[in-house]
């Protein structure tokens, strides 16, 4: 660490004003760090410490839109509740009984995997491509930062008109090509829909990954690549037992931070298939009960259950990844 | 393989990863310059350049006050973001205190936060202080992904600025604060700038947070006034304006992208491949 160097220093001149001690200095440095600290930390508090804790409080309550402040506990009712009739029948009822909420979550998961193992796999090929030497590679580096620099609003509006049932030029050009024979409404049709998103979100977050896994690969030692092609090794094999195991490290990062992304998916599927309940994330339903349902507290339970998954990813990534927090390089 | 046909394939696919890459936008920029019936005729090349779309874009309802709003938030959001993240930054890279590690993976933490989680307790904040449907609404929601971002990316950076020039400006008798403003700034333009853009960008693209803190058309930022854009009916999208309004927005961040490529593309990787 930087500062043992500094504390184990022996004061150095000596001038007519008498410089403060070591352990002074040491302390009067912690009280400015702490002083330093504090905007930092008020704000986060404000921002998301404070309004996860309402969230979550708000998800036990009955709380609606129209009378923030009006909420009664209610426990566990937004989560779970069961009545049972007199003909002895139990009825269950809450988020964790609604098919909607598993049909989101099934989704959330399935576009999460899907979309960021096509991501990796194609990530991993453009940068290969973009680590070999030729000519016009600064332009095709730019080139493949261009999805990544569109907004995700306006990537989906783009894609909606290519995709467009009527005048979209995906189904102009698949028409012409004779791959299909009648126009496809690809945003509509609950089939086509999901792989709708799928091919927005990889076409937009390719690149991302893309860049993480070249910034892998340039760490690579050239002299590596040239001592196996001395020694007559066939390059697919090099990928595998060379280059992939030495990216593995930058490339298991970027899937999660990915996978994070993914999972908490909105903007794009809210704007590309609004209506279609193959594509309803669990964002999507939260929002939905939050604000358009006025199911305030519903949703409040939905977003709280969204952020335990998440964390349990977080924490899993923490222990799994074994981040380097300290600076021990 | 005979060699040619090798370089042949290798060229085939940076063509298609150029193509790929390239058309969608290329496509929404034909669409914004054609009007009437044309819009509706595919073709791949170039055949009308009629700006009707951006006049219409720019002088109808209020796209111009949405522009305005998206760069005041993305401004004062990155202002805010740096301002709060330089000073944490310097504690947390340079001073050694008890419950620095666990602030780090906390701020860690917080910048992989699921937007949605802590909508509803925003919301009643934001509501509570009565700032629904003003910039500073978005302002403050925004700190939520860019502090933690910024905070990270300037401790490392800072981190691996040298010991010896902040050793000189203590045996000078310099305060930490004079260390940071005199000492580090000096230093830390490029790492910024880096930061600086990519949570400008942020600002710029966020859709749910302006989606839900504002409520009227002229305190909308630009992503929602696109998605929000609509026809004179229902069953009539104008796709000449919003791809114009597209290209009006993009653009400007397309050459800031590339023109920063370097930087950006560093900042990415200190967040990602480090963090």
């Amino acid at each position: 660490m930087t500062t043992t160097a500094l504390d184990g220093r022996p004061p150095q001149g000596s001038g007519p004003v008498a410089r403060p001690r070591r352990s002074e200095l040491q302390a009067e440095r912690v009280r400015a760090a702490r002083l330093f600290l504090l905007p930092m930390m008020i704000a986060l508090m404000a921002v998301a410490a404070w309004p996860l804790l309402r969230t979550i409080w708000f998800s036990f309550t009955n709380t609606s839109l129209s009378n923030l402040s009006g909420g009664e506990w209610i426990g566990f009712s937004n989560y779970l509740t069961w009545r049972t009739l007199e003909s002895g029948r139990t009825i269950w009822r809450g988020t964790l009984v609604d098919p909607a909420w598993w049909n989101a979550v099934y989704n959330t998961f399935r576009f999460a995997i899907i979309s960021v193992g096509l991501e990796t796999v194609l990530g991993l090929l453009v940068a290969l491509v973009l680590n070999a030497e030729f000519r016009g590679r600064a332009i095709v580096r730019a080139a493949v930062l261009i999805p990544w620099a569109i907004p995700t609003i306006v990537s989906a509006k783009l894609w909606a008109w290519l995709f467009n049932d009527q005048f979209g030029m995906v189904n102009d050009m698949l028409m012409s090509l004779g791959i299909i024979s009648q126009k496809v409404a690809w945003t509509a049709n609950a089939d086509t829909a999901f792989w709708a998103v799928i091919i927005v979100d990889v076409w937009k977050t390719t690149p991302f990954m893309a860049l993480l896994c070249l910034a892998g690969l340039q760490m690579i030692p050239r002299d590596m690549y040239e001592a196996a092609k001395i020694d007559g090794i066939h390059p697919v094999k090099v990928f595998f037992k060379v280059t992939l195991p030495l990216v593995k490290p930058a490339l298991m990062v970027a899937v999660i931070f990915r996978m994070l992304d993914a999972l908490r998916i909105f903007d794009l599927i809210y704007v590309l298939t609004p209506n279609s309940p193959a594509t309803k994330t669990m964002s999507i339903i939260s929002r939905e009960n939050l604000i358009d349902f006025d199911k305030f507290a519903y949703g409040s339970a939905q977003s709280t259950l969204l952020f335990l998954i998440i964390a349990l990813c977080v924490i899993l990534y923490i222990w799994l990844g074994k981040v380097d927090l300290g600076g021990t390089k | 393989m005979p060699a040619a046909i090798k370089t042949a394939a290798f060229y085939l696919a940076v063509v298609v990863i150029v193509v790929v890459a390239v058309f969608p936008f290329y496509y929404a920029i034909l669409t914004s310059f054609k009007t009437g019936t044309s819009l509706f005729q595919v073709s791949y090349w170039p055949t009308e350049f009629n700006w009707q779309n951006y006049r219409d874009v720019l002088s109808q309802g209020a796209f111009p006050r949405n522009i305005l709003n998206s760069v005041i938030v993305a401004t004062l959001t990155v202002a805010c973001a740096l301002l709060l993240g330089v000073t944490a930054s310097y504690a947390l890279a340079r001073v050694r205190f008890r419950g620095r590690t666990l602030l780090l993976l906390t701020i860690l933490a917080v910048s992989m936060f699921p937007q949605i989680a802590v909508l509803a307790g925003l919301f009643e904040l934001i509501r509570f202080i009565g700032i629904f449907n003003t910039p500073w609404a978005l302002i403050l929601s925004y700190t939520i992904f860019t502090l933690p971002f910024t905070v990270w990316v300037l401790t490392t950076f800072m981190r691996d600025l040298p010991v010896e020039i902040e050793e000189a400006a203590i045996v000078d008798g310099a305060t930490p604060w004079v260390i940071i403003t005199k000492v580090f700034l000096p230093l830390m333009w490029p790492a910024m700038v880096t930061t600086g853009l990519l949570a400008f960008i942020g600002a710029w693209n966020e859709f749910l947070f302006a989606l839900t803190f504002t409520s009227s058309s002229t305190t909308r930022t630009v992503p929602v006034a696109i998605a929000l854009l609509s026809g004179a009916s229902q069953y009539e999208t104008p796709w000449g304006i919003i791809m114009a309004a597209s290209v009006i927005v993009t653009v400007p961040l397309i050459v800031l992208v590339l023109v920063f490529q370097r930087k950006i593309v560093a900042g990415l990787t200190a967040g990602g491949v480090k963090g």
